[in-house]
């Protein structure tokens, strides 16, 4: 296999190097939970948490990246502009390197989850008004485009809009009110989730159709509600992030009220049950589906949280707990890897009768039992933290820890089980893809 | 069919920019405690907040990383107590040698903050609409 034959490929193959050095920067960073001296002189959670975040949400951008335009030039039936894709590749390259030896050098200065000196938004933010250019090129030759080109199209556009909102902290004026400069935060944090699993769900969509062979899906009436309304989602409920701080009442009100449509999803896939256990016995030993099948899961038990932690009155026992980390490694984890490692196998191993092997089905395993190990410890540590928040008199915070600590000890033994598992599973994969098939 | 999906995603690119719009515009200064802090220092603040990538263990109102406490209002224990900590270190907590100017910055930012209200859960009332509102 050529791999810089096509740049989707550079770009899937990109993605999964940076999945690798996440899943090893976060096993380490988890070690200090228990010990906090591991590291402390060299590394210390200061480097390893931003190094293990920007690992984690590159690797969900970079791979939706390769697997979009991997779906273009199967849409399309060509793979056009090969020279502006390497430039887009190329930029972030650059942008990696500068981060990562930001990281590593301690030289910081940005926000939550792009910690990295500001000015390395500016290639990444070129990357991505290249990525928009390059993409409607691409399907302007498309004539009635699928719900999955529109979640893409609108993924695209709102993570350009977001970001730059995200970086308005640099313009002074908005760092005049503390309360405000924290809203426009968290909004844009908020968004740019729900724009980058725009991307992501859209190459779901798109590998479900093909492997289903209904060409037809992608027009359904029902793909396109459910799509406007993730859109609404994303628009309209960050507000569930700031239900303490104390800002106006319209965006506490329309993020919980925005909030609660998504019952109509948690419906949908109860709904939807029945017919994927029957698919799910015909596609059982093709990798792309079953990670699909395990992206469903996490969805319901993600979703389920989410619904619960957008009720204000909830919000108030889960927020600032751990409650909050299980749902974003949950949603991390669960959601957008399952269904990005589903596109590695789809795209760069596609025959199912090379996905017969054993360590593969041991990782899969390994991986999904870590991850509800993980996710409850998590949660676990969530709940004594939340009684410790309304105890009288109020123990010391580092007493309130060491309650935490068995549960301390199961989170890092099932994060280790974790990174051992995906280490199986990228191991299969890399075997398979270089491995010369009859 | 193209033309009312099209349709349905202005309405709602427009409405989202009036609603963005309307946030950035937003001068109110949210203040519920009466802590004077200087204005143009706290800004300064904000930017050592996070050169120091404070937000990895810290939170504010509830949002950052869980290895240490919130400190929204942890200026109301002064400067010194802030200051002890960055001196000495604590656990997974390294030393930090900020400067007398950085640290001042910082403590400013710290007093925006308390300033802006109460991030203890037990300082809010719950409504009978399930919303909550600080006391």
């Amino acid at each position: 296999m050529k791999l810089s034959k096509n740049t989707g490929t550079l770009f899937l193959l990109t993605g999964l190097g940076l999945f690798f050095a996440s899943i090893i920067f976060g096993f380490l960073a988890s070690i200090i939970y228990q010990y906090p001296e591991f590291l402390k002189d060299s590394l210390g959670l200061i480097k390893l948490r931003p190094m293990h975040v920007s690992a984690a949400l590159f690797w969900i951008l970079v791979a939706a990246t390769g697997a979009i335009y991997k779906s273009l030039a199967i849409l399309t039936k060509k793979d056009s502009y090969p020279l502006l894709q390497k430039i887009h590749w190329g930029l972030w390259i650059f942008s990696l390197l500068g981060i990562f030896y930001c990281y590593a050098t301690g030289n910081f200065g940005g926000r939550e989850y792009w910690e990295y000196p500001p000015v390395f938004a500016i290639p990444i933010g070129l990357a991505w008004l290249l990525f928009l250019l390059i993409f409607f090129l691409k399907v302007k030759s498309i004539k009635k485009w699928p719900v999955y080109v529109w979640m893409w199209m609108t993924g695209i556009v709102y993570f350009l809009f977001i970001f730059i909102e995200n970086y308005f902290w640099v313009i002074p004026y908005f760092r005049e009110s503390f309360i405000k400069d924290m809203v426009i935060q968290w909004k844009a944090a908020g968004s740019i989730v729900g724009a980058y699993n725009m991307l992501v769900y859209g190459s779901v969509f798109f590998i479900m159709e093909r492997i289903s062979k209904k060409a037809h899906t992608g027009f359904n009436k029902w793909a396109f509600a459910l799509f406007f309304l993730s859109f609404f989602n994303m628009l309209f409920n960050w507000g569930h992030h700031l239900y303490l701080v104390p800002t106006n009442a319209s965006i506490h009100y329309a993020g919980y009220i925005v909030s609660m449509t998504e019952w109509v999803f948690f419906i949908k896939i109860i709904y939807n049950w029945k017919k994927q256990v029957t698919e799910a016995e015909a596609f059982y030993h093709y990798y792309p589906y079953r990670f699909i099948l395990a992206f469903n899961f996490w969805l319901f038990f993600n979703l389920t949280l989410a619904l619960f932690m957008s009720i204000p009155v909830i919000n108030l026992y889960m927020h600032g707990t751990h409650f909050i980390t299980a749902h974003a490694m949950g949603t991390t984890i669960g959601i957008n890897t399952m269904i990005l490692l589903a596109a590695l196998f789809f795209f760069l191993v596609p025959k199912k009768e090379h996905h017969q092997s054993q360590l593969l089905n041991t990782g899969f395993w390994g991986i999904q039992i870590s991850l509800l190990v993980f996710l409850l410890s998590l949660m676990a540590m969530g709940f004594v933290k939340s009684i410790w928040f309304f105890e009288e008199p109020q123990a010391q915070f580092a007493e309130m820890m060491a309650r935490m600590k068995p549960f301390t000890l199961l989170f890092i033994f099932s994060g280790f089980s974790l990174f051992l598992s995906f280490l199986g599973v990228i191991s299969g994969f890399v075997f398979m893809l270089f491995k010369k098939h009859p | 069919m193209s033309k009312l999906i099209l349709m349905v995603f202005l309405v709602l690119s427009i409405a989202f920019l009036l609603f963005s719009s309307s946030i950035y515009a937003d001068d109110a200064v949210y203040i519920k405690k009466p802590v004077a802090y200087d204005a143009n220092l706290q800004k300064e603040g904000r930017l050592v907040w996070q050169k120091n990538n404070c937000h990895v263990c810290h939170q504010l109102y509830g949002l950052g990383g869980f290895l240490g406490p919130d400190l929204t209002n942890v200026a109301e224990k002064g400067y010194n107590y802030m200051d002890t900590f960055l001196k000495v270190g604590v656990n997974s907590m390294p030393i930090f040698n900020l400067t007398k100017e950085e640290k001042l910055h910082l403590f400013e930012f710290l007093k925006a903050t308390n300033a802006s209200g109460s991030a203890n859960p037990k300082d809010y009332k719950i409504l009978m609409d399930g919303m909550i509102v600080q006391k």
